[in-house]
């Protein structure tokens, strides 16, 4: 019996212990992010869904529903690859969850393992208006384990999960360069075992599938079931495009080769950090790769020495998808925030709405929820965040932050 | 004595001043000026000369000399040069792990000017910074206090006194930084225990030096380190001391009040819970805001509310970049992010100027845009606490040093291919991955 641990996805309505409370958000700006903001618009969330939206003028709020007021209104933030929850604000041993050193290849390390609810820094970043997290093992390992997508709330793992694995983290370039015989010492080393590593979840892929067919047909030639091995079944999770590869790169050479890989195995891919894709968009959009961009203020030194603010910018005219990222953080601070991110690239090019695309719409579109989030539309979750003025300006504050219709903060930061 | 090579640097430093003052003055027209000190002038003219700044007011109350070279700002503000109390930009190298004091060390020894967090710092608007060692000492070594003058020496960026000595103060570190294995201390008491020792020893010498003043034959033979410690505790040198948690400040304030040193305290995470403590001793701070607390223990209480909080104390509130820590292409928002958590605009401003100026002994040359001043000083293209704001062009002493319509300025302002690999800062010690201060 094959675990199917890849494809399932957790449809929570509601968080045990909250109620989802009746409310209705009226903003002097309402951007939607499915066509142009509404002035003096309204947001009715019922039973934590989108109920109507549209101008105040035009819907009446329904007797009973709590009514909050914010300056401008936009969907609950979407950070596109994070390891917070999994790495923790102490910065300690017993709180960095995020990268095993003990062997480079850990396809099989899930997040869901490691995740905890009641990080500080989730509430953190949840003061900031984002209510789900891209989150799990961090760069820094040929391939470190996978990732997870979560809301922003919930007392436990899963009620928190909203896609409990939705890629498998690799490394290329400098930082997974860690040498010393178990791990690659060289970028052409680094490539040889993934493509080794690869071949061989491909063999147990076969394998398993002819045991499989062949246990019904009762053929005795079919040999041996291969024993369940959880690194390469999460490998054959992606080789069966189920799971997408998050492949971190910064440098040309790096974004090469992992078009190389998805060329050469018929991956599902996507790019995260790209610090010099805007060499490569002819390439990057001739392989319909999107790419999770590294945090704008990321410092600028090792493989990211040739990083641009303006790279948000010119991905996006050249036609990718292109979502912002609060990334990995070592040190100080501990994590970003991807509000914060994405304002860099507002200013450097994409202007307001074209960032807000970056941590709302492009962002689910990438990470494959955005039937659930990302816009406000009827149907959708009631998620939501409310600021004082222009999200992006360093003087304004969130002052609300609303996850199927509960308010999950509302101190002005 | 302790600076016999004074007077053959001053010769340099003059020297170099020269190259760089504008022989004609200039006139700068129609900008909404503010001084900081002060209030804004909307249309206001700056006429600077040789440097320093000649006049400023409202267009028509300033004569601009016939001869004068005109730049047309109309709808761009013009603000004073931004001050970095505490940067680690030029691949400093403090400090090694021989030993917890350190004070013969001096910064200028090891910068490389050429590095490109230069070419970043005057993209940010930033004229002056205390360029300093790492925090995993006690006392990581002598500061520099330099002026982005575009300069490629280390002698050309370098600010000095009127006697030609190289200005600087001291950097200083306790908590968790500087303890680890013998001989570094692995205690917060026992941190505070070698400082006293070390600063009781240099008053010691300090009292031979001036007891071998009238008997030259008693003077002790010169102890670099010892001259250090004894120049912190005449005042010339400022301590400045890294410190976060609360009770480790009051420690820095304790020291100080001993030995009668002067300090700025540096990061201050947990300030805003003793500021009234800070205040009253008079001490100020150069703070820092980052994107989220933690990363350390020691920072796991730092929040956007200290600056506001200190400045309603009535404390002297500085920002600084920590450069890499923050951007220093980035240091306008500092004061953004300080003004979100309760700031007065006007503080804010001056977090990024005078007080730093104050805080490193300048206020009488930088920080405020007045007469006599030098001439350092940020063209921007709106409200200098907007993201949106862009850093056209930076001025120091009168001459252009950045210049965001010139393609490599820009590739140095955005980022981009070939802007450049650094040098990475040197910290000893501590922090493995993130090269930590």
């Amino acid at each position: 019996m094959m675990p199917r641990i890849f494809t399932c996805i957790l449809l929570l309505a509601v968080i045990p212990g909250a109620v989802s409370a009746q409310v209705a958000v009226r903003g002097g700006k309402v951007y939607t992010m499915t066509g142009p903001a509404v002035e003096d618009g309204i947001v009715i969330v019922r039973d934590g869904k989108i109920a109507a939206i549209g101008r105040a003028a035009d819907i009446a709020v329904p007797e009973g529903f709590k009514v909050l007021e914010a300056a401008v209104v936009t969907p609950g933030l979407i950070d596109a690859r994070s390891v917070v929850g999994l790495a923790g604000y102490f910065n300690h041993e017993h709180d960095q969850d995020q990268l095993e050193r003990s062997i480079p290849i850990q396809p099989e390390l899930r997040a869901i393992d490691s995740y905890n609810t009641r990080e500080p820094l989730i509430e953190w970043v949840r003061g900031y208006g984002v209510t789900v997290l891209h989150t799990g093992h961090a760069p820094g390992e040929l391939i470190s384990g996978q990732t997870m997508i979560v809301k922003t709330t919930g007392n436990t793992v899963d009620d928190a999960a909203l896609v409990p694995t939705a890629g498998i983290s690799v490394t290329l370039g400098p930082s997974s360069l860690r040498g010393g015989g178990q791990s690659p010492g060289t970028r052409g080393k680094q490539i040889s075992m993934l493509r080794a590593k690869l071949l061989q979840a491909r063999s147990y892929l076969e394998a398993r599938e002819k045991s499989v067919k062949k246990e019904g047909e009762k053929d005795e030639k079919a040999g041996e079931e291969p024993p369940v091995d959880l690194a390469l079944e999460a490998l054959a999770s992606a080789l069966r495009k189920e799971v997408p590869l998050l492949i971190t790169a910064h440098r040309a050479q790096d974004i090469a080769s992992a078009l190389r890989l998805k060329r050469e195995f018929d991956l599902r891919i996507i790019l995260d950090g790209g610090a010099e894709a805007y060499l490569l968009t002819d390439e990057l959009k001739k392989a319909d790769v999107p790419v999770i961009i590294h945090p704008a203020m990321a410092r600028y030194n090792g493989a990211l020495q040739n990083a641009s603010f303006n790279t948000p910018a010119r991905l996006k005219k050249a036609g990718l998808k292109v979502a912002m990222q609060s990334g990995y953080e070592s040190y100080v601070p501990k994590t970003r925030v991807v509000l914060f991110e994405a304002a860099i690239a507002a200013a450097n090019g994409l202007g307001l709405e074209g960032a807000l695309e970056l941590i709302t719409t492009s962002a689910a579109d990438i990470l494959g929820i955005s039937d659930r989030v990302g816009s406000l539309a009827v149907g959708k979750d009631g998620d939501l965040a409310l600021f004082d003025g222009d999200p992006f300006e360093y003087t304004t504050h969130c002052v609300g932050t609303i996850i199927e219709g509960r308010v999950v903060s509302d101190t002005p930061r | 004595m302790l600076h016999r090579g004074g007077f053959l640097l001053l010769v340099s430093c003059v020297a170099a001043t020269a190259a760089f003052a504008q022989e004609v003055p200039q006139a700068f027209t129609g900008a909404r000026i503010i001084p900081v000190e002060g209030e804004p002038i909307d249309a206001g003219t700056l006429v600077v000369e040789a440097g320093v700044i000649k006049a400023l007011g409202p267009a028509g109350k300033v004569e601009i000399p016939a001869t004068a070279k005109r730049f047309d700002l109309k709808g761009k503000v013009i603000i004073p040069g931004l001050i970095c109390t505490h940067s680690h930009i030029g691949g400093i190298g403090g400090g090694d792990g021989s030993g917890p004091v350190q004070p013969e060390v001096r910064i200028y020894d090891s910068l490389n000017v050429r590095d490109s967090g230069f070419r970043r710092a005057v993209a940010g608007g930033l004229t002056t910074l205390n360029i300093m060692p790492g925090s995993g000492h006690l006392l990581s070594g002598q500061t520099v206090y330099v002026k982005l003058r575009g300069s490629k020496t280390i002698e050309g960026i370098c600010l000095r006194d009127k006697e030609g000595r190289i200005l600087g103060g001291m950097k200083m570190a306790n908590g968790t930084n500087s303890q680890r294995a013998p001989p570094f201390p692995g205690t917060r008491a026992k941190s505070a225990a070698l400082m006293r020792a070390e600063f009781i020893r240099a008053g010691e010498y300090r009292d031979k030096l001036a007891a071998a003043l009238d008997e030259p034959d008693k003077k002790p033979p010169r102890d670099l380190r010892l001259e250090g410690l004894v120049e912190v505790l005449e005042g010339r040198r400022v301590v400045h001391h890294h410190t976060h948690r609360h009770d480790d400040i009051m420690t820095v304030l304790r020291l100080s009040r001993e030995f009668g040193f002067r300090v700025v305290l540096h990061h201050v995470s947990e300030g805003w819970m003793v500021a009234e403590e800070i205040a009253r001793a008079k001490v100020p701070c150069s703070i820092i805001l980052v994107d989220s607390p933690g990363g350390k223990l020691e920072a796991i209480n730092l929040v956007f509310k200290t600056g506001g909080i200190l400045e309603k104390a009535g404390v002297l509130t500085a920002f600084h970049t920590d450069d890499w820590i923050t951007d220093s292409r980035l240091f306008l928002r500092m004061a953004g992010l300080g003004v979100r958590g309760g700031m007065s605009r006007k503080a804010g401003l001056e977090a990024l100027t005078l007080a730093g100026a104050k805080m490193l002994d300048l206020d009488g040359r930088i920080g405020s845009l007045k007469v006599g001043k030098d001439a350092d000083f940020v063209i921007l293209d709106g409200d200098p606490l907007s993201v949106y704001t862009k850093v056209l062009e930076t001025w120091v002493e009168g001459r252009k040093v950045f210049d965001r319509s010139n393609p490599e300025d820009l590739l140095h302002a955005t980022g981009g291919y070939g802007a450049g690999a650094d040098q990475e800062p040197y910290h000893c010690c501590f922090g493995d991955e993130g090269g930590g201060r």
